[in-house]
């Protein structure tokens, strides 16, 4: 079983006038080739920074990768140059964001922004480039591909754009694709178009597809397996039929309990989890979610508990998982 | 009813404000440290003068003329034995009030404005903002010089001139800032409120107009002190005997040679208290910058 | 929902008709106009004393327009709006004042909508300021009340917004729109900034309040599963019009309109079995421009089911049955 991406113990923090912030504590996960796996969480809990620690885009200072291996085609991308690094970027692992106004250079038409990852990682001329991107503009949906090259990116909707950056992380075949957020601040309808194409490319390609979201919805339509996280830690790993039917965590438990269920009738209130999230500088010893936990023991207060598998390929970081058999009652 | 907030349990103190957190912000620059404390080092001296200097500006002690600075005379003495440091001093009295008050001026005059014109918009703020482009396609010293001209020249006048002159600026920033304002939310829900503009302007929209101007009050204050001491200096503002640092500056012109005192004190204490005071606003900047802010 | 304040009927207490409004687009140095953009194009409904109206639709289709213009912050170009039997585009001045007094807002965005500069307290007492209404230890006593219904520790009074979470800010604005006591509350998206778990706190605390206090809502979302929660009825726009209008239980489980269709197949359901296996209508192309809306049916350019009348004449607004309501001619 090789693992195309796995990262071990990955810590980052954020060095700051207020103080430490510990963004990501120790997070590790496997990711297949072919697989497409959801990163889950509320804001604060350390999934964006996670990825972008992959791909070491994080400022420095203040930010730093105080630990952690991250092994993809077998090298660890931590140990790697800058230079190696830029290689890797773009042409093995692309990445695209919640909003493309701000990864689009407003002055540039789009068809020189995707010829230049063209041009720069696969060396094609002029010419070839803007057949390329031309083709990778009608594979992710945009009509009339030729005549829109040179178009700026404010002419185009946000749907549009997203499927611009999405021709543009595809253009030089990378084997991984992160997507933070990319639909969340698009409409429902063209959130419904966007997950559409991916799944369609996903299968075509046979890509690997990281997806980075906090709606529960869209990783239940997505992805094959998820990973939770919370305040900078992985409290679980699950595939994603095991993780709605019985989640193992608190946490998971508390997250979709606050949805609101189709009950017919009388409406229920809905279950929330009492309490703010953490804050990252200065964190205890024990658990992040203890303070806010139904559960809570002594023990999660003093030990931060480990992931520990509590089915087939569903892990859990909880001391109290014994008890969670039957929590959850579903929909 | 619902539940409270976890955390409840801390101290539920007063919260902290701009002001307080600007301060504490200040504190550590060390370049605003520097200002602030040099600054009212400078007031406080000023304000202090008939205590701590030794006589009267004007007394002339006709035994000791053009002495160079000595124990007695750190400053030294002029050509009528007056004291060099408790002209400069009692001459700080002059500048620093001349100056502060057309600051003042200068802010109620363009907040007034500015605040008119960004609130109201439309042919208000047309009309307005096309006076300030008149005023400000002056020059500011021939505006000046144009209005010493019509009241003639003393400090009176000065006061006046360099406060007209800087209305238009803080007119410009302030409805710069109040049509930001404006656009925001919470504006919004004041007028959902029932609140009247008048309430909406001076209760919203003035407190967030404070902070930028108390910046830029503080620079100006340092470009009014210049310009005092320049028109002064140009025999336009503070009249002999007046200590007032220009004219001392221009007087000590004829004896730079021989008695360069009398003209490097008055140019010393301008240069330090501009100085101060430029240091004190770009530390007021950054600590009041709302990116940084939480 | 029965009540003292509502009576036992269905009264109602929000009345609009015809409801139109137009932003004017300018262009060129002598500024002409040279068309409008049509935010709200003719919206007609009811809410009645008590009940949650949800208002559903994506981005450009005016709902959040809409909140504005029946509170009057923006003058309808048209159509009328009836609170309580008064017409509320006649009112102006110091009657349009007294009258906001029933009628409030609760803002999407937590952060924007608290002034940075005053404190916690200041905030809540502002309205009771602006009335006159209560003053001194009076008001301070009405504040830490207020503060306590939502929720929050009423010794945070000399906080600042920005020492407080999204979700507690939010609260802040609920205390503010409660502080008179109104009748009808416009919620223009106050979940849509919060974090899922916030969410749920402040979904139920709404309830609450309403249930408590006999509150009426116009609860304006695009998240369709929040709307089904907490709404009695639920209407869905689409470019500047109320497409179609009913029970929500009716809406979610017969949806009549083709765009209401499209809509609720797009939305994804937390449940991994039932989403792999559902139908799901993808609609092809982007939403109009509400400057340049398409002739006919608004719909007409991306509906799978158009027809040749479609693209001529807009389909009239009619009850199809119990309270049904759908713009469409292929329904009924």
């Amino acid at each position: 079983m090789s693992s195309l991406l796995a990262v071990r113990n990955l810590t980052t923090r954020f060095h700051t006038h207020e103080g430490v912030v510990h963004a990501v504590s120790g997070v590790s996960f496997d990711l297949e080739k072919g697989e497409i796996l959801g990163i889950v969480g509320e804001s604060g809990c350390g999934k964006s920074v996670t990825m972008l620690s992959v791909l070491r885009l994080i400022p420095d200072p203040p930010g730093k990768i105080e630990a952690g291996e991250v092994c993809f085609g077998g090298r660890d991308l931590l140990r790697l140059t800058e230079p190696e690094m830029e290689r890797v970027r773009g042409a093995e692992i692309a990445m695209i964001f919640q909003d493309p106004m701000t990864s689009l250079n407003p002055t540039l038409p789009i068809g020189f922004q995707i010829a230049e990852a063209l041009r720069l990682h696969l060396g094609l001329g002029k010419r070839p480039a803007a057949d390329r991107a031309a083709e990778l503009l009608t594979v992710v949906g945009i009509p009339k591909a030729r005549d829109r090259l040179g178009d700026y990116p404010h002419q185009f909707s946000g749907g549009m754009r997203q499927r611009v950056m999405i021709a543009m992380a595809l253009s030089c075949h990378p084997q991984l694709l992160i997507a933070d957020e990319p639909t969340t601040a698009l409409d429902v309808t063209v959130q419904a178009q966007i997950i559409d194409l991916v799944q369609r490319l996903q299968a075509q390609l046979g890509m690997t597809v990281i997806w980075i979201t906090h709606d529960l919805g869209v990783v239940a339509r997505l992805v094959q397996r998820v990973m939770v996280m919370y305040a900078g830690h992985v409290v679980e790993d699950a595939p994603v039929e095991g993780l709605y039917a019985s989640p193992g965590h608190p946490y998971t438990v508390g997250l979709l309990g606050s949805l609101p269920r189709r009950t017919k009738g009388g409406r229920t209130g809905l279950t929330s989890i009492p309490g703010q999230p953490p804050g990252l500088v200065a964190p205890g010893p024990g658990c992040p979610f203890a303070p806010r936990c139904r559960l809570m023991t002594a023990r999660c207060l003093d030990e931060n508990p480990a992931l520990e598998s509590v089915a087939a390929g569903h892990q859990v970081a909880c001391w109290e998982r014994g008890r969670m058999e039957g929590v959850w009652d579903g929909v | 009813m619902t539940e409270l907030q976890v955390g409840s349990a801390e101290r539920a103190a007063a919260g902290e404000s701009l002001w307080r957190s600007a301060w504490r912000t200040l504190r550590h620059h060390p370049a605003g440290m520097m200002g602030l404390v040099g600054f009212s080092l400078v007031l406080l001296l000023v304000v202090l003068a008939p205590v701590v200097t030794p006589g009267d500006p004007t007394s002339m002690n006709l035994g000791h003329l053009l002495e160079p600075p000595s124990r007695l005379h750190l400053f030294g003495t002029d050509d009528l034995g007056r004291d060099i440091l408790t002209r400069v001093l009692w001459g700080g009295r002059e500048s620093l009030r001349v100056a502060l008050i057309a600051v003042v001026v200068a802010a109620i005059g363009g907040v007034s404005l500015g605040l008119t014109a960004g609130y109201f918009g439309g042919r208000a703020d047309s009309i307005l903002m096309r006076l300030v482009d008149v005023l400000l396609a002056f020059p500011t010293i021939l505006l000046v010089l144009s209005i010493v001209a019509a009241l003639g020249p003393n400090l009176g006048t000065v006061l006046i001139a360099i406060g007209l002159s800087f209305i238009p600026n803080v007119a410009r920033f302030v409805r710069g800032t109040v049509l930001v304002t404006k656009n925001c939310e919470y504006i919004t829900a004041a007028h959902l409120l029932g609140a009247t503009h008048t309430y909406v302007m001076l209760t919203q929209i003035l407190p967030n107009i404070l902070a930028p101007l108390i910046i830029y009050s503080t620079l100006g204050l340092g470009s009014a002190i210049m310009l005092t001491a320049g028109l002064s200096y140009l025999g336009l503002g503070a009249q002999p005997p007046s200590p007032e640092w220009g004219a001392m500056l221009n007087y000590g012109r004829d004896y730079l040679r021989d008695a360069w005192w009398m003209s490097v004190f008055p140019g010393l204490a301008i240069f330090a208290c501009v100085l101060f005071i430029n240091l004190l606003g770009d530390g007021l900047r950054d600590a009041m910058d709302p990116k940084l802010r939480v | 929902m029965v009540s003292d304040k509502c009576g036992t009927g269905s009264k109602v207490l929000l009345s609009v008709r015809g409801l139109k409004r137009h932003f004017p687009i300018f262009h060129g140095l002598l500024r002409q106009q040279v068309g409008s953009i049509k935010a709200v194009d003719g919206v007609s409904f009811d809410v009645y004393c008590g009940e949650t109206l949800g208002l559903v639709g994506e981005s450009g289709c005016g709902k959040t327009t809409i909140g504005r213009t029946i509170l009057q912050l923006y003058p309808p170009t048209a159509g009328e709006v009836r609170f309580d039997g008064v017409n509320l585009t006649r009112l102006k001045g110091r009657n349009l004042r007294r009258m906001r007094r029933r009628m409030q807002m609760i803002f999407q965005d937590p952060y924007a909508s608290l002034n940075p500069r005053m404190t916690v307290g200041g905030i809540v007492a502002a309205p009771l300021k602006i009335h006159g209404v209560m003053r001194g230890r009076e008001a301070a006593r009405r504040v830490a009340e207020l503060l306590e219904l939502v929720g929050l520790n009423p010794g945070f009074v000399n906080r600042y917004p920005h020492e407080f979470s999204g979700g507690q800010r939010q609260r802040i604005g609920i205390a503010r729109a409660l502080a008179l006591q109104p009748d009808f509350i416009v919620c223009d998206e106050p979940i849509a900034a919060l974090d899922v778990s916030i969410q749920a706190q402040v979904v139920n605390l709404l309830q609450e309040l309403q249930a408590r206090f006999t509150l009426t809502y116009l609860f304006i979302a695009h998240d369709l599963s929040m709307v089904r929660h907490i709404s009695d009825r639920v209407a869905v726009m689409y470019l500047g019009k109320i497409v179609e209008q009913t029970e929500r239980e009716e809406l979610y489980e017969h949806p009549l309109h083709p765009y209401t269709q499209a809509l609720l197949s797009a939305v994804p359901i937390c449940d991994p079995v039932i989403e792999r296996q559902r139908q799901r209508i993808i609609l092809e192309g982007d939403v109009p421009s509400p400057a340049n809306p398409p002739a006919g049916c608004n719909f007409q350019t991306r509906c799978w089911l158009a027809m040749d009348v479609c693209r001529e004449k807009e389909p009239d607004f009619r009850d199809v049955g119990g309270e049904h309501w759908v713009a469409c001619y292929r329904v009924g």
